[in-house]
């Protein structure tokens, strides 16, 4: 097991060095250069300023010389200032938006995990009845809605026509003077529209997964077994099929890692949700190198530490992968 | 922990859902309120103003996007500004003179004035203001003007001359910068500095908030020299979504914000919309255009660029874009403005005249298509506009229809910004560009329109020179005297109506849309903001 | 083989064919199918011909769907778009399919250290969120169709490998691969006249979600001002100019909001039926 471990932890190094060239390599398929932003179409900028800009952010440079220097700084996590022109450090723009995304998905993956697994179960159990073909429309219909269209509806009706809901943002203006409980309110009534279109959207891919995993191991014999011996069929589902379900779910939390990261660009741009994904976009935009592959490299090293814990603990947990050792 | 905490959230949002949908006072339809008509001003609330993009300095020398400039101008103050009717008056130069012969501009600083965190405001602050600008390790776009400038001096701690080689027209309205704290900034790295994001100012508001991708927060300077701002609170909300954004205002969350012509026009004409705000209309400071690329065979024949515009139909554009709220551009010069010439013979929509003029140049021919050939080969080009603008591009598109009708096939190509001026203005590799210019409130545009500005990079990039343009230009930049300097750009405004380097193509309006209980809300040639710090909110309808 | 490749569909139609959701699923499928091709026939204006003096004019019997913010029809848009959704789908799919199916043969026959080479690149390019990846190429290159259709490819073949790695592993044991083998077949041979044919029924499930995919991300895509550019109608384009007049302009946003809804509702459903059939282990 600890050589499994150590093994997978190894692999780690040219995996990062693999993103770190995919990353370099898919910004730099750029034919325009981001300091054009800057001095967009003003006519009291001249020529000299922009040259000026470039020298200023070492746009001037070779390419591979800046990919060296860019990885060395990686290598001690400064990843460098952006090209907007505040000029702030990357990392600190990333770390006053990661938690937001954070939070907020992590809400959403509890929401969806609440409901599609039930659902799933639901449905692996009547399977082939209404309420399997139901729950199937039901959640495929939350994956084919166009996210900003369903988002922009219920923002018409919750907030402008009932005037139930805020509209956008995470707080009221003047929450900071809220009690606790008030504040938690507020907050909770800013996240009710977000955190549903976030998990309407991603029902189906577990629900389904789900039911499959589930008709699958009532298919088993052990099931069979388990009937056989007069167990009353709750018992059965949820005692003895459901824990070998759920445990393929461990990988599957796995890959939602980089949704967890990345956030969803387009609901955190029509709820005005200061998150990861609205940086990126913004970034991307601009021409923001240095925000863009920041997020693109930091993003992608979450997700590889996150898969490792999601392997490492699926065969922690699992016996048959236990005791073969990996 | 971070799941409990979730958890814990969650519970609350269910509960949210359940109480929301329960609880009848929540559900408020706005109702009109009644309005005391003539109640004195009085201090207290906010106003809330939506924004598309986040401002990303407010350190004005160094931003060049408006949401920026926009806060900026809250925190700051130049040496001069616009008044309602765009003469240039003292800001924190309490006078100016000019020089008889136009060099010397000595600007008498008000004496008090105060930095938000307490020190005195003196001419040390302009004489910083003015090097690190010019300082070639600035990343600024502004130095252009100030460079102009051939000496400055401070003879007393409230008193700024500043002296010019040859007599430069622009050069009080460039006074009009943002002027920074020196005692905060001189010897440091201004393009590291705090201020960028907790910015120390002499205007009317001062910063006080700043939640990254939310809201800049701004209270009232109470001791600012023009007396202190009625209102309270000057809140930016960050909202990068216009659906969203006119939501949130219909909601009541937002006071202040730019309407589309669609909205002005039909979303916002009920009843119960006038009672809760107060719609404004007049013409903005840019204009939309079709530049040609006057280096290209086809766009070098001045008849091809008068029959493109004479196929243009311009009142089409106004009422399919802009709803008509906007007006027939004929000149780089905005109706209003002093240096606007209104008698400039402009091309009208004509297609039987654009067609003879096509003939004339050659192409009378058309093939199976309907297009217009001439060696065989058809008439053809490509609008390149940049993305992210809506009205640009249905304008491209009506343009391409109509260009159609008289045998010309166009194509619209959209491209984003950075590579846009990189890989196809500055390099010249287009035909046809549509874009806009915002422009300044001195006529000065030597930098569009001079044959020396026509290189790489440059603003002149259809690649425009006439000597006799280029005359006027210099002449007109190069005098205070406006009747002189209204013959040159009068002058300027026909040649370019006849050389057609553009087609001019409309004035929008600007459609801001304030809340209601907003009193004192003032429009003028400069807009609405002019008299801002005389707004306020009567007591009894105060919400924040 | 013959014997065994027709034995083995009339069993697949016959498990598809009673799962009723992945009928319908099919049947629109297949109309829309019809519908883009016939739209030069079917659709009743021009989806381009703009008039600037009826803009947004709600649905009539002239316009059963209304006009747009240029006064052009919605309905022929619509029938337009659906040619360029479907476009953009099977292009992006066929992309992802095409160099999945080859990693995932060449990584499951081979093994050794072209499979881990291969298959580290497939970790490594899953570690990305996929949308950013997108919106990355898109922004800094062109946001043209051609652009959108090869990055949504290039950035959703890894799937399509790992399954048909797994496949071809399980095939290379059997018999009549050694047998092949034996008598001196190539190695390309091999791949892809005998392990490529069944190899590839999977992957069928995942080109019918692969499409669904590829026309939500063109949609969001246009959301964010990058996705087909108009004139040219997409059912993204056009559901994100509606998308301001939600209020007023209804017609605008529903009609193609519905559309992608469906279509990409069919897809999944289609998908889900083809996997069902296939899957040896579900009894019907």
């Amino acid at each position: 097991m600890a050589r499994y471990i150590i093994q997978r932890i190894l692999m780690l190094i040219p995996l990062m060095l693999g993103i770190t060239l995919i990353t370099f390599t898919v910004i730099h398929l750029a034919p325009g250069e981001p300091v054009e932003m800057q001095v967009a179409m003003n006519p009291k900028v001249g020529k000299e300023a922009r040259e000026r800009l470039r020298k200023f952010y070492g746009l001037d440079k070779p390419l591979h010389e800046q990919y060296v220097t860019w990885v060395g700084k990686l290598a001690r996590l400064d990843l460098g200032r952006s090209f907007s022109s505040d000029n702030r450090p990357v990392v600190d723009k990333i770390k006053e938006r990661l938690p937001v995304t954070i939070s907020l998905n992590i809400i959403a993956l509890l929401l969806e995990f609440g409901l599609a697994i039930p659902i799933g179960i639901m449905a692996a159990t009547h399977r082939d009845t209404w309420l399997d073909k139901g729950i199937t429309v039901f959640v495929f219909v939350g994956f084919a809605v166009p996210t900003f269209w369903l988002a922009l509806l219920l923002m018409y009706f919750f907030g402008v026509k009932l005037n139930l809901l805020p509209i956008s943002g995470l707080h009221s203006l003047g929450s900071a003077n809220f009690g606790t409980v008030q504040y938690l309110w507020d907050l909770a009534k800013h996240l009710i529209m977000p955190v549903m279109v976030a998990s309407f959207g991603s029902l189906a891919g577990l629900s389904r997964y789900m039911r499959s995993t589930m008709l699958n191991v009532i298919g088993q014999d052990y099931i069979t077994t388990a009937r056989a011996k007069g167990l009353s069929e709750r018992t059965v589902i949820y005692k003895h099929a459901l824990r070998n379900a759920l445990l393929p779910l461990i990988t599957l939390l796995g890959f939602s890692i980089p949704g967890l990261i990345g956030g969803s660009v387009i609901f955190e741009t029509i709820f005005a949700i200061p998150g990861m994904g609205q940086l990126f976009y913004q970034g991307a935009m601009s021409r923001d190198y240095p925000v863009v592959m920041g997020i693109l490299v930091i993003g992608a090293f979450l997700t590889l530490i996150g898969n490792l814990v999601a392997d490492v603990s699926y065969a922690l947990a699992d016996p048959r992968i236990r005791q073969g050792g990996g | 922990m971070r799941i409990i905490r979730g958890a814990l959230v969650i519970v609350f949002l269910v509960a949210a859902c359940i109480l929301a949908a329960c609880s009848p006072e929540e559900h408020q339809q706005p109702v009109p309120v009644t309005r005391t008509q003539h109640s004195p001003p009085v201090t207290g609330d906010a106003i809330v103003e939506g924004t598309i993009g986040e401002a990303s300095t407010l350190i004005p020398v160094l931003a060049s996007d408006s949401a920026s400039h926009a806060v900026a101008g809250q925190i700051y103050n130049g040496l001069v500004k616009y008044d309602k009717n765009l003469t240039i008056v003292g800001d924190l130069a309490q006078t100016f003179d000019i020089s008889p012969d136009g060099l010397t501009i000595t600007f008498h600083l008000r004496k008090g004035v105060t930095w938000h965190d307490g020190s005195p405001f003196t001419a040390r602050d302009v004489l910083y203001t003015h090097r690190i600008i010019i300082d070639p390790k600035t990343p600024t776009a502004y130095a252009e003007d100030f460079k102009q400038v051939k000496t400055i001096s401070a003879p007393d701690d409230h008193t700024i001359r500043v002296t010019y080689e040859k007599p430069f027209a622009p050069a009080l309205a460039s006074w009009g910068t943002g002027i920074l704290p020196a005692h905060l900034l001189e010897g440091k790295d201004i393009t590291k500095s705090p201020l960028a994001r907790k910015p120390v100012g002499t205007g009317p508001y001062r910063f006080t908030e700043w939640v990254a991708g939310q809201k800049i927060v701004l209270d009232a300077n109470p001791t600012y020299f023009e007396g202190r701002p009625y209102i309270d609170r000057y809140i930016y909300r960050i909202i990068p979504d216009t659906s969203t954004m006119y939501m949130e205002m219909k909601a009541g969350a937002i006071d202040l914000m730019n309407l589309t012509p669609v909205q002005y026009a039909r979303q916002t004409s009920s009843r119960l919309f006038s009672s809760r705000f107060n719609k404004f209309r007049y013409p903005s400071s840019g204009y939309l255009y079709m530049g040609y690329n006057l280096r290209h065979p086809l766009f070098g024949d001045k008849r091809i660029r008068q029959a493109i515009t004479a196929a243009i139909n311009k009142d089409e554009l106004i009422q399919g874009v802009l709803f008509g709220m906007g007006q027939k551009a004929h000149g780089p010069i905005v109706p209003g403005r002093w240096a606007y010439n209104p008698n400039v013979r402009d091309i009208a929509y004509d297609p039987k005249h654009a067609a003879e003029l096509l003939a004339q140049a050659g192409w009378r021919e058309k093939n199976a298509d309907g297009i217009l050939i001439r060696n065989g080969k058809p008439f053809q080009f490509t609008i390149l506009t940049n993305q992210g603008n809506q009205q640009r591009l249905m304008s491209a598109q009506i343009i391409q229809q109509r260009l159609k009708y008289v045998g010309v096939d166009v194509k619209i190509r959209i491209v984003e910004w950075a590579t846009f001026l990189k890989e196809y203005i500055d390099k010249g590799k287009f035909e046809v560009v549509m874009l806009g210019w915002n422009i300044s409130q001195d006529p000065d545009m030597y930098d569009i329109w001079h044959s020396s500005k026509t290189n790489p990079g440059e603003l002149n990039f259809v690649g425009f020179k006439n000597a006799e343009v280029d005359r006027l230009l210099v002449e007109g930049r190069g005098t205070f005297d406006i009747e002189q300097r209204k013959k040159a750009y009068f002058r300027i405004q026909e040649i370019l109506a006849d050389e057609q380097p553009y087609t001019f193509l409309y004035v929008p309006d600007s459609l801001p849309v304030v809340s209601a209980r907003i009193r004192g809300v003032e429009p003028a040639p400069a807009g609405l903001g002019h008299n801002q710090i005389k707004w306020f909110v009567p007591k009894n309808e105060q919400v924040y | 083989m013959a014997f065994r490749h027709s034995y083995f569909y009339a069993v697949f139609w016959q498990r598809f064919k009673r799962n009723r959701l992945a009928m319908a699923g099919a049947t629109v499928v297949a109309l829309l199918f019809l519908l883009s091709l016939s739209a030069s026939f079917l659709a009743p204006y021009d989806p381009n011909s703009i008039n600037a003096w009826s803009v947004l004019s709600p649905p009539s019997r002239q316009h059963w769907f209304g006009t747009d913010e240029l006064g052009r029809d919605v309905l022929s848009r619509i029938m337009y778009g659906a040619r360029i959704s479907l476009k953009v789908g099977f292009v992006a799919v066929g992309i992802a399919v095409s160099i999945g199916t080859v990693v995932g043969l060449v990584s499951g026959y081979y093994s050794g250290l072209a499979d881990a080479a291969l298959m580290r690149f497939v970790d490594i390019m899953l570690c990305f969120p996929a949308f950013f990846l997108i919106l990355a190429v898109i922004t800094i290159r062109e946001p043209s169709i051609w652009n959108i259709m090869i990055v949504i490819g290039l950035t959703g073949w890894m799937g399509v490998a790992r399954l048909v790695r797994a496949e071809t592993l399980s095939i290379r044991e059997m018999d009549y691969i050694l047998a092949a083998r034996c008598i001196g077949c190539s190695d390309a041979r091999i791949i892809f006249r005998h392990i490529l044919p069944n190899a590839i029924s999977p992957v069928l499930v995942s080109a019918s979600l692969g499409v669904a995919g590829a026309i939500l991300t063109e949609s969001a895509l246009s959301f964010l001002g990058i996705g087909v550019l108009p004139p040219t109608p997409s059912w993204g384009n056009i559901l994100t100019s509606g998308k301001d007049f939600i209020e007023f302009a209804w017609w605008l946003s529903l009609f193609p909001g519905l559309s992608i809804l469906i279509t990409v509702l069919a897809y999944n459903l289609l998908g889900e039926g083809i996997r069902d059939a296939l899957d040896p282990r579900v009894k019907r």
